[in-house]
């Protein structure tokens, strides 16, 4: 290579290499507003990395799995509450596992069902409650055929509603 | 070791060479993608959970990794044109630019429409969609600076800096589902070991993706050939070529 190109390469190569560091302190700095949402434990504990612990009053996100048969709805409205806790693989639920207790009102999203992932947006209240005003659904990276999934019993319905709990909410 | 290379340095060279590739991949991808998507969005399965609104992932998936791999192509490019002044190599920069562009948005807008019904949102501030919007933002900055000069080395130089600096957002896409939380699911398809997706859905996925990857080439080629003609108007052969063309 003659120095000419050899000196345009070194000079590419280490703003490249300059910003790249860069760029990486500044997302690392940022890492905690980067995450979308809180795990339950963090909630309880403070976040896993910084300790930083959420108030109560504070919006926050909280993402995790929903607890089999904590869901509990109201027969005349669309409002729920259903409890939260971490993930873990493989995938089991324990009553000592921190748990946090979602409150929504409004239609939930299609993938909405026990042991899925959800990230609920919302306020902390006292007890470990949130009142969310948006619920999603998180999905994971698997996707199957329904007739694998009967042969593997995974749970998928959907969330269904009944005409008094749709009109209820109006 | 280069020697291979050096007569496609060439515009006239590289123009018929481009002209000589076009068919081939225009074809082999109209064959892929017809018989991929009817398989795909007609006979491969429905997902368990999502239903048919997975079908989605067919064009999403392969309209996302290219978006990253037109980047990368781009980037290369104008790496060789700053360090080794190729002239080509800034063509090919602006043949890649607007098409890499469309892809992301296609990228995007089928992810929102998906993200609708399935997570309850069509627009969410995570890592994965915050960095995947920053690439389109980065496509659209590297076609205005093409635009933005008369003289076209120079805004081969300028446009070839910015494409540079983005590529810093590449591995940023890529891990963002791994390094944060974020509601986007983690990687299917490229995930080490098998896929995580059952076989008669992956099949139709390759074929979709090989056929969007060929019909990028196509694409590019078209997009080569015009920018070569338009760099290289005043030259002799050029005249010959729309002279002969016309008679």
């Amino acid at each position: 290579m003659n120095p000419r190109r050899k000196k345009r390469l070194t000079i590419v190569l280490s703003v490249l290499t300059g910003l790249g560091v860069v760029s990486g302190l500044v997302l690392y700095a940022l890492s905690q507003n980067i995450d979308l949402f809180y795990k339950p434990s963090e909630v309880h504990y403070g976040k896993e990395d910084t300790g930083l612990k959420a108030q109560i009053g504070q919006r926050l996100r909280v993402g995790g799995l929903v607890v089999p048969e904590s869901i509990v709805r109201d027969q005349d409205s669309l409002k729920v509450s259903f409890r939260l806790a971490d993930m873990k693989m493989p995938i089991s639920f324990s009553e000592d596992d921190p748990m946090i207790t979602i409150k929504y009102d409004g239609i939930l999203p299609d993938l909405f069902r026990e042991g899925q992932g959800i990230v609920a947006n919302g306020t902390l209240m006292d007890g470990f409650i949130i009142n969310a005003s948006e619920v999603l659904a998180k999905h994971d990276e698997n996707y199957m055929p329904k007739e694998l999934a009967d042969g593997a019993g995974e749970k998928h319905s959907k969330p269904s509603y009944s005409k008094e709990q749709l009109e209820g909410s109006y | 070791m280069w020697k291979w290379l050096h007569p496609y340095a060439n515009p006239e060279v590289s123009y018929h060479f481009a002209g000589k590739l076009k068919p081939w991949l225009g074809l082999s991808s109209a064959l892929l993608l017809t018989v991929g998507l009817i398989w795909a969005l007609l006979f491969a399965p429905a997902d368990y959970q999502q239903g048919e609104s997975f079908r989605i992932f067919y064009i999403h998936v392969p309209s996302a990794i290219l978006s990253m791999s037109i980047y990368l192509a781009m980037a290369i490019a104008a790496l060789s044109s700053l360090v080794w002044q190729v002239r080509l190599a800034d063509a090919s920069a602006a043949a890649l630019a607007p098409i890499g562009a469309v892809f992301t948005a296609i990228a995007l807008l089928t992810g929102a429409a998906w993200g609708k019904p399935m997570w309850g949102t069509w627009w969410v501030w995570d890592a994965r969609l915050t960095s995947e919007l920053i690439l389109l933002f980065l496509y659209l900055g590297v076609i205005a600076l093409h635009n933005a000069f008369d003289d076209k080395q120079m805004a081969g130089k300028a446009a070839g800096i910015l494409a540079l600096v983005g590529v810093i957002n590449l591995p940023i896409i890529k891990y963002s589902v791994e390094w944060w939380n974020t509601l986007h699911q983690g990687p299917t398809v490229s995930k080490l070991g098998a896929p995580a997706m059952a076989s008669e859905m992956y099949w139709p996925f390759v074929l979709c993706f090989f056929g969007f990857a060929l019909l990028v080439g196509a694409v590019a080629c078209v997009r080569f050939q015009t920018e070569i003609i338009t760099r290289n108007k005043m030259r002799p052969w050029v005249r010959n070529l729309v002279t002969s063309e016309v008679n």
